[in-house]
């Protein structure tokens, strides 16, 4: 265009005469329409990403400056994690919530299987089992941690009538875990319900008739029958379950405050105490645990996309 | 309480006029606090206010955080648009922004302003002062006065006399000590004082600069004191699940006697329905034969280096530490506190009076600020969760010490 001569010649300047994004409409657009997600996404997901990954390479207590302030010390903050105890032991917390926040996907199938049939006020049920769901995870937080309470806990008063003697859950640095997972259970249950609740309307009625003709019943109805239909439910439940997990932060925080003694950590939680909690002033060391953090996660996002990218290049 | 506010703010606007030097103060000063108690709050508005009228021309924005919340804030807030005015704490907790250059250096106020050279030290980095102070509040043991009469129990001077009327407390059925440690810091008290009768106050503060080693014998020692009352049921059960709120009901209902803590417990035990004739206090035992130090944790004001009225806060700072301001502020139905000043005076309610006199006739040993605020952070993290573990489980000491020692190792050479 600005190359154009001086005296243009009229016949060859026929298609010029659209603009050059009228010519280039159909290529431009959709980046355009995608162009403020990608933004938005660079500068609050991927740049972050990427400086975390610098700022693990430095001794940085997050005031002032990075590069001036900060003391560059290349593996150093990875190889003090190695060695310490507190991040072993949020490592294997975060393990313990991933295997066990899975439960949440049968629990839920079994509800969704229960209340899927019509009796009157089935709805009013429904609303009740999804109720945890809707509540803030800082109230089922606090529910729970009344719930537990050592001296007035309805869990102790329940227990003491069978004889068992009073149990101080979140107390006991070797069951804290289990009592926050458990609460995490609730809501995360009621989510995996919604989801087959969901995926059972989508069931199709003729494949069962089919099924009881060839006199499949109960478990084998369910298993080669239902499950195989409910996969994308599954699927779905799968990943909102594993991020759930992954993200048990404000649970901890509420119950327990990643205590007693540090025993219910996860790794957002010691990141969090560590880089920007009270006493949290080693922001390469925080920005170190993200990183293990991350590729943690990376693991199953790449599992997540691969899985959408074959479901997608299969409906091709 | 309004009334009486506006008040005594119009009272001391007339002392307070001598502060406005000649020139007036104008523009916009910006003050965030973390008074954000029902009392401080009433105080630090009630501050902000008389101000304001002694300088009509200026605009003040009072912005108050809750104080828990603002020890993660401060951060962001001195970083990015920075206000004026900030509340924080004395000592080791003022180094990082003192170090990352965040705190004005206001050792000009401080040629200007006296009375204050009892808490210098503890507004002093490098020689130069980075703040001021507005209150202070000695710790000290609460008790409950009707059940030691009842029990026949005198405040305990010593140690063994601390385990016999523990004893005795035990034997009717009740715990020694209500705590909480959900928060941890509240360990960090008990450690404060056993190490400090143990070892003194000297021993204490070498600690705390990293210069002895947590696996050092005398250390050891100050456990093992610790590790009688834990051994007899001294403090109630389950602490670790309580914050220090969450604990003050065992006192109140009398299933424990005592609680070591700062002077801001008193209103809550008070508000609870303990009149004073139910609630004493006394000063924390002796152990060994060492000048007593006490823990007296000062709050402060700070001038972020970014502030863009420097003028207006410098003269804030000259308004809050004047001893009329000092004597109001700390008054009992105020804060309830220790005033900074040495030339006001301290309200007649009988905890202040007795802690004032604890701290000037009888901490001849000095007085720190408190664990979290003596130590490095990181080390005073690690260290109060370290004070848990042993509170819950004694028998892990070797663990913990060896811990903590190899923190020190990293904390201090860095």
């Amino acid at each position: 265009m600005t190359n154009a001569p001086a005296v243009p010649t009229t016949h060859a300047a026929q298609p010029d005469r659209r603009s050059w994004y009228k010519r280039n409409e159909i290529a431009i657009t959709p980046w355009l329409f995608l162009l403020p997600g990608i933004l938005f996404f660079a500068a609050y997901v991927v740049i972050p990403i990427f400086q975390s990954f610098q700022v693990s390479f430095y001794r940085w207590d997050g005031l002032g400056d990075l590069t001036e302030q900060g003391q560059f010390i290349g593996l150093g903050n990875y190889q003090e994690l190695a060695t310490d105890r507190n991040f072993e032991i949020s490592l294997v917390n975060n393990i313990k919530w991933l295997l066990l926040y899975l439960l949440a996907i049968p629990l839920g199938l079994f509800i969704a299987l229960f209340l899927n049939q019509t009796v009157t006020g089935i709805r009013l049920y429904k609303s009740l089992f999804f109720f945890p769901f809707v509540i803030s995870q800082v109230v089922v937080g606090l529910v729970f941690s009344w719930f537990y309470l050592p001296s007035e806990g309805l869990l102790n008063a329940v227990i003491g009538l069978v004889g068992l003697g009073p149990v101080n859950i979140l107390g006991d640095p070797d069951m804290a875990t289990y009592g926050i997972i458990a609460a995490g259970l609730w809501p995360q249950t009621a989510y995996c319900m919604i989801l087959y609740l969901t995926g059972l309307n989508a069931v199709d009625p003729e494949q069962i008739e089919a099924a009881r003709l060839d006199g499949a019943k109960k478990w084998k109805m369910l298993w080669y029958i239902i499950i195989p239909q409910l996969k994308p439910a599954t699927f779905i439940a799968f990943v909102v379950t594993i991020i759930g997990a992954l993200r048990s932060f404000d649970l901890i925080s509420i119950m327990t405050n990643g205590g007693p003694f540090g025993s219910t950590r996860v790794l957002s939680f010691y990141m969090y105490e560590k880089a920007l909690a009270e006493f949290g002033f080693r922001m390469g060391y925080g920005a170190a645990i993200a990183v293990v953090l991350f590729v943690i996660m990376l693991f199953f996002i790449a599992y997540f996309l691969y899985s959408m990218w074959r479901d997608e290049r299969g409906a091709r | 309480m309004r009334s009486i506010l506006t008040a005594l703010a119009a009272s001391t606007i007339m002392s307070g006029a001598a502060f406005a030097d000649g020139h007036a103060l104008s523009g916009d000063l910006r003050i965030i606090s973390d008074m954000s108690n029902p009392a401080p709050r009433a105080v630090m508005e009630g501050l902000a206010a008389q101000f304001g009228e002694m300088h009509p021309d200026l605009n003040i924005e009072l912005e108050i955080v809750d104080r828990d919340g603002w020890k993660s804030q401060i951060r962001n807030a001195l970083s990015s648009n920075p206000p004026d005015i900030v509340n924080w704490y004395a000592a080791n907790r003022m180094t990082p922004y003192v170090n990352a250059g965040l705190f004005e250096d206001v050792s000009d106020v401080w040629e200007e302003i006296e009375g204050l050279d009892s808490v210098k030290g503890a507004l002093t980095i490098d020689d130069k002062q980075w703040g001021v102070p507005y209150t202070y509040y000695n710790w000290g043991i609460y008790y409950r006065e009707d059940i030691f009469n009842e029990l026949g129990l005198e405040e305990p001077e010593t140690f063994e006399q601390e385990i016999a009327n523990c004893q005795a407390i035990l034997d009717s059925g009740r715990k020694c000590y209500a705590i909480g440690t959900k928060f941890l810091w509240t360990a960090g008290g008990w450690f404060d004082y056993i190490n400090m009768r143990t070892n003194g106050f000297d021993f204490h503060m070498e600690l705390a600069r990293g210069e002895v080693e947590w696996t050092d014998e005398r250390v050891r020692e100050a456990f093992a004191n610790w590790r009688k009352l834990i051994d007899m049921g001294a403090f109630i059960d389950d602490h670790q699940n309580y914050s220090w709120q969450e604990a003050l009901p065992f006192v109140v209902n009398g299933d424990a006697t005592a609680y070591l803590i700062g002077n801001f417990a008193v209103a809550p035990m008070r508000e609870a329905g303990l009149t004073d004739e139910q609630i004493d206090f006394y000063q924390f035992p002796t152990i060994a034969d060492v000048p007593q130090g006490e823990d007296a944790p000062i709050d402060t004001f700070h001038i972020a280096s970014g502030a863009q009225n420097k003028e207006a806060a410098r003269e804030f700072l000259k308004f809050v530490t004047s001893a009329e301001v000092q004597t109001d502020i700390n008054g009992g139905d105020k804060l309830g506190q220790l005033p900074v000043n040495a030339a006001s005076s301290v309200d007649d309610d009988e905890f202040l009076n007795q802690g004032f006199e604890m701290l000037t006739t009888n901490a001849t040993g000095g007085i720190a600020q408190f664990f979290d605020r003596d130590f490095p952070a990181e080390m005073a993290a690690a260290g109060m969760e370290g004070l848990q573990e042993f509170m819950v489980f004694p028998d892990n000491l070797e663990d913990i010490l060896a811990r903590l020692e190899q923190t020190r190792q990293r904390v201090y050479a860095e």
